[in-house]
């Protein structure tokens, strides 16, 4: 019998001599190379050991730019910085407020998903939700009423979400009265805030503006809100990061699936909530509602990784994506370097499945400030946590594989918290890098619900989209312009 | 129209998947409207929003069916289509191959990173290569840099950015480097030995590798830095991390420097430092009045004076009978070198200019004897096919050698020529049978020279050694079955040529 109990002999390790160039010529070397092909076929017929980049020309245009921001002196470690200080942004909730209230938003003003835009420029489902905001907000009595209110403009203020620490799923609107999630990031002492989620179907998100739409906003106004925001205060900072963390385990990506981090915040909540002072009949359908909604939780995600990217806002020489967003009309990205310059393109409409009878003619372009997931490392680029989701493509599961492996191309770092359970653990891709996505032509991939175009449809679908290709130079150029003159 | 629902109780789908097979369904022929769903209350209301009724209680675990068709018989192609798509989510659980592969490496940084790689050989358009490289070097990545038009700017950051992350940069327009016996770009099958190269030329250090092998020496390295290292804009910044580093490698007992004509005073601080190394450094550093790459290679050889190796040459028949006989039989005309090296047209003009005087090239010694960009000269002339303005959008004539052989072609025709003075570059990354397409190129020059009534000469430089996939011999008796001389020695190459030209023995 075999005494396992033996110790092994301790492995005698010499310190590494200090040799010139990395030990370059210490042995044969490992070698990948960028071009010819004949050249990596001679490596081989050498038998040494090779890897081939499957290089491709960058974006048309971009040589210039390409090499005055990868020639800055600056650039590696403020990307260095900036995913950093991403990855390791925490996120709590710590309390739910009506929007006048923690955002000093005044009647007439409406935050909106994306890029700015105005009433002119407006699609569909945003002026759907920005007629049902102005319903609920009694600043009209009906919809035509609302409308001719927001296209003369008189005492209306349209103001992107992102320019206040905030950020709203699809259209993204939010109005005085509507309560809101405040989270705060206890490493960079962040703040930010979204709306609660209304559910699927018929919503304002998704540019519904029907009675039964502004039913249920008066509804969470007077129950849900209240009751959730004493619930968040008798429980104390809930740690979102922690969910997030968590529901890429099981089967979730954070954008289009929200089941497990759904499930775990009621799981969390529910101990408060059912000690809250309320009728039980309110808190019974508080608890059915949110159980009822699977993505409940993603206007918990969102906020968090608006914390998250904003932690990496305005490091000169980053060229990291700090905000993708959509109004519904222009898709935008901002990164750390430009600060808040947007770069924009017409957005694009999604692919993917449809409900009941809607088809292709029916979606609206992309919409949503939710691609923020995308930003900071989950969502698209954790598709491979979630492989359900691939089937809104017609994929297959090595599709999700793919696609998560894929974005690592274009991401400066890999996320120590998130994690892939199929790809052994490894961290998600983070931190979009505008110069490898104009190097590699590889767009970031967004997994999105789809709103219809026509206002007052709501949701027609779910499915992937890209940013146009055109946000990418434009940032670039901007970047290339702000390298400082080495001279 | 006809309306079909249903509701098959205890079958569970996931939404997702019913949204594939609610599509499959719409696309049968003759079906204007369907929904395949769990029955959550979400779906019955959709249900109800395409003018379906369930007449029945159902509830979330119970599966609803519902499509329109124009007849009878499209309800029966939606109801195959159905069933071919339900079974389809069955068979695909089945028939589920594993996850698929990785996809291949986009940029340098990932790829070094997936492979652990300590050495990237970057040959992409000189417009991308400074991204590329850089990307290498912030990956703690030695670069062998093959591409060439990168600019003098952009080399001297890549070099500052490899000095400071300890990595060397080998280039721009570096063609060639052996690294632990790993020959990268162009580079000869030399044997392994204590001798390290460093070279600010590409063919320049494949004579001296080959010189050396021929001679019974081997090497250790060679580090190539590119042609410009030497230039007072660089200054030397990859040749100290080469000699440092050739240094501090216990395979190497001595070391050449192979450049193409410095600045003189980059060269002197280089051998300053080089003196405070421990190793003895030699010098093969073209320019006029130094030794050519032949001489210097045998002052660095290890063995006495007296041992210095008979280079092997093969000398065409037709030329032992012109050395022999009178003045009269030398040719009267110029002389034409078209080389593939760059370093080996420098040394080329180099010997020839202390006899022949001034000669035109598109790389001159001095930018007065520079050619037009038709290439044509009236006069002594020697072309550089590797140079920069030729290779733009194409392969470099050690790969691709058309445009020399068109020009060889030329020559024949050209009653000024008198001696057609060429090199053949072999090894790993050249062309894999260079020496058939060069003889036949040179037996039609000479054919058509003959014609006129002419004799052409015609020399060639074969660098190579015996072990290179093309051979050694076997290439230069394909050349000498043409009618040219060959050399292994260019210096020895150019000598022989100028030695058949009238002018020069004049």
């Amino acid at each position: 019998m075999t005494d396992i109990s033996t110790p092994a002999s301790p492995l005698i390790s010499t310190p590494p001599i200090s040799t010139p160039l990395r030990g370059l010529l210490n042995g044969e070397p490992s070698v990948v190379t960028a071009g010819v092909g004949l050249l990596a076929d001679a490596l081989r017929a050498q038998a040494a050991q090779v890897t081939e980049v499957d290089w491709r020309p960058p974006m048309a245009g971009t040589e210039a730019d390409l090499a005055a921001v990868v020639g800055d002196p600056r650039r590696e470690a403020a990307n260095a910085e900036a995913v950093s200080r991403l990855m390791s942004a925490g996120a709590e909730l710590v309390d739910v407020r009506p929007a006048h209230e923690c955002l000093g938003i005044e009647k007439g003003t409406f935050f909106h998903a994306g890029p700015p835009m105005d009433w002119e420029q407006a699609s569909g489902p945003m002026r759907g939700a920005l007629i049902g905001a102005m319903l609920y907000e009694g600043l009209a009595k009906t919809p035509e009423q609302a409308e001719t209110a927001l296209a003369s403009g008189d005492g209306i203020t349209l103001d992107p979400c992102h320019h206040h620490r905030t950020v709203g799923p699809m259209a993204g609107v939010v109005s005085p009265s509507m309560w809101m999630f405040e989270l705060k990031d206890p490493v960079h002492g962040g703040t930010a805030f979204c709306s609660l989620n209304e559910g699927l179907g018929k919503v304002l998100r998704y540019g519904a503006y029907s009675p039964e739409v502004i039913d249920r906003l008066n509804w969470m106004e007077r129950v849900l809100g209240p009751l959730l925001q004493q619930a968040v205060r008798a429980h104390g900072p809930l740690d979102i990061k922690a969910i997030i963390a968590q529901m890429l385990q099981m089967g979730d990506e954070g954008h289009n699936r929200n089941r497990a981090g759904s499930l775990m915040i009621m799981r969390d909540l529910l101990p408060s909530l059912i000690t809250v002072d309320a009728p039980s009949s309110d808190i019974a359908e508080v608890v059915r509602f949110a159980g009822a909604n699977e993505h409940f939780f993603l206007n918990l995600g969102m906020p968090a990784s608006k914390l998250a990217t904003d932690a990496a806002r305005d490091i000169p020489g980053s060229t990291m994506v700090v905000a993708m967003a959509r109004n519904g009309t222009d898709f935008g990205i901002q990164t750390s370097g430009t600060g808040d310059q947007w770069f924009t393109g017409p957005a694009d409409t999604p692919v993917g499945l449809f409900l009941g009878n809607y088809g292709p003619e029916d979606a609206n372009p992309d919409i949503g400030d939710s691609a923020i997931m995308e930003t900071a490392g989950i969502g698209g680029f954790a598709m491979a946590a979630a492989p359900a989701i691939v089937r809104f493509v017609g994929g297959d599961v090595p599709l999700a594989l793919r696609t998560t492996r894929t974005m690592y191309e274009i991401t400066l770092g890999e996320h120590p918290v998130f994690q892939v359970p199929i790809l052994e653990f490894r961290g998600t891709p983070t931190g979009i890098d505008v110069t490898r996505v104009v190097r590699t032509g590889i767009l970031p991939q967004i997994n999105t619900g789809m709103a219809g175009v026509i206002a007052g449809t709501g949701q027609v679908g779910a499915g992937l989209v890209n940013p146009p290709e055109r946000c990418f130079p434009a940032a670039l150029a901007a970047l290339a312009n702000a390298v400082p003159d080495p001279h | 129209m006809t309306d079909l629902v249903e509701v098959r109780r205890g079958a569970y789908y996931d939404s997702v998947s019913l949204m594939q097979v609610s599509k499959a369904v719409r696309d049968a022929p003759g079906i204007s409207a369907a929904l395949v769903a769990m029955a959550t209350d979400l779906n019955i209301d959709l249900l109800a929003g395409m003018g379906f009724t369930v007449a029945e209680a159902v509830g979330p675990n119970d599966m609803l069916v519902a499509f329109r068709g124009e007849d009878q018989a499209a309800i029966e192609a939606g109801t195959s289509a159905l069933d071919a798509a339900l079974a389809g989510l069955k068979a695909a659980g089945a028939s589920a191959g594993g996850f698929g592969e990785a996809p291949p490496p986009r940029t340098l940084g990932t790829a070094a990173a997936r492979a652990g790689a300590n050495l990237a050989l970057i040959s992409v358009p000189g417009v991308n290569a400074f991204v590329e490289a850089m990307d290498a070097i912030t990956s703690g990545v030695s670069v062998v840099l093959f591409s060439d038009n990168v600019s003098v700017e952009q080399e001297i950051a890549l070099k500052d950015a490899a000095a400071a992350s300890d990595v060397l940069v080998m280039g721009p327009d570096c063609g060639t480097a052996v690294v632990a016996g790993v020959a990268l770009g162009f580079a000869n099958l030399v044997r392994a030995g204590s001798v390290g190269l460093v070279a600010a030329s590409g063919t320049g250090a494949q004579q001296v590798m080959c010189l050396l092998d021929i001679a019974g020496v081997g090497m250790s390295h060679c580090l190539g830095v590119g042609g410009r290292d030497l230039s007072s804009a660089v200054g030397g910044r990859s040749t100290r991390q080469a000699l440092a580093a050739l240094a501090a490698d216990p395979s190497t007992e001595s070391i050449i420097v192979v450049s193409k004509p410095p600045a003189a005073e980059v060269l002197a601080a280089i051998q300053s430092y080089a003196s405070t190394l421990g190793k003895p450094v030699h010098w093969a550093i073209l320019g006029a009045g130094r030794p050519d790459l032949t001489a210097a290679v045998e002052a660095a050889l290890p063995t006495s004076a007296d041992d210095i190796p008979v280079w092997p040459q093969w000398i065409s028949e037709s030329q032992i009978e012109a050395s022999i006989d009178t003045k009269a039989k030398r040719s009267n005309g110029f002389l034409r070198g078209l080389f593939c090296g760059g370093t080996l047209a420098d040394e080329a003009m180099i010997i020839a200019s202390e006899r022949l005087g001034p000669i035109r090239s598109n790389i001159p010694l001095s930018p007065e004897l520079a050619l037009g960009p038709d290439l044509n000269s009236d006069s002594h002339a020697v072309i550089d096919f590797g140079d920069d303005r030729l290779t733009r959008g194409r392969p470099h004539p050690m790969i691709d050698p058309s445009l020399r052989l068109e020009r060889i072609a030329v020559e024949g025709d050209d009653p000024t020529c008198a001696v057609l003075l060429l090199d053949l570059v072999l090894g790993f990354g050249s062309h894999p049978d260079p020496a058939e397409e060069l003889a036949a190129a040179i037996a039609a020059a000479r054919r058509a020279a003959a014609s006129d009534g002419r004799e052409l000469p015609v020399v060639v430089s074969l660098i190579g050694v015996e072990n290179d996939p093309q051979g050694l011999t076997s290439c230069a008796k394909t050349l000498q079955a043409s009618g040219a001389s060959v050399f292994v020695s260019n210096a020895r190459a150019t000598h022989h040529a100028l030695s058949l030209l009238a002018s020069a023995s004049a």
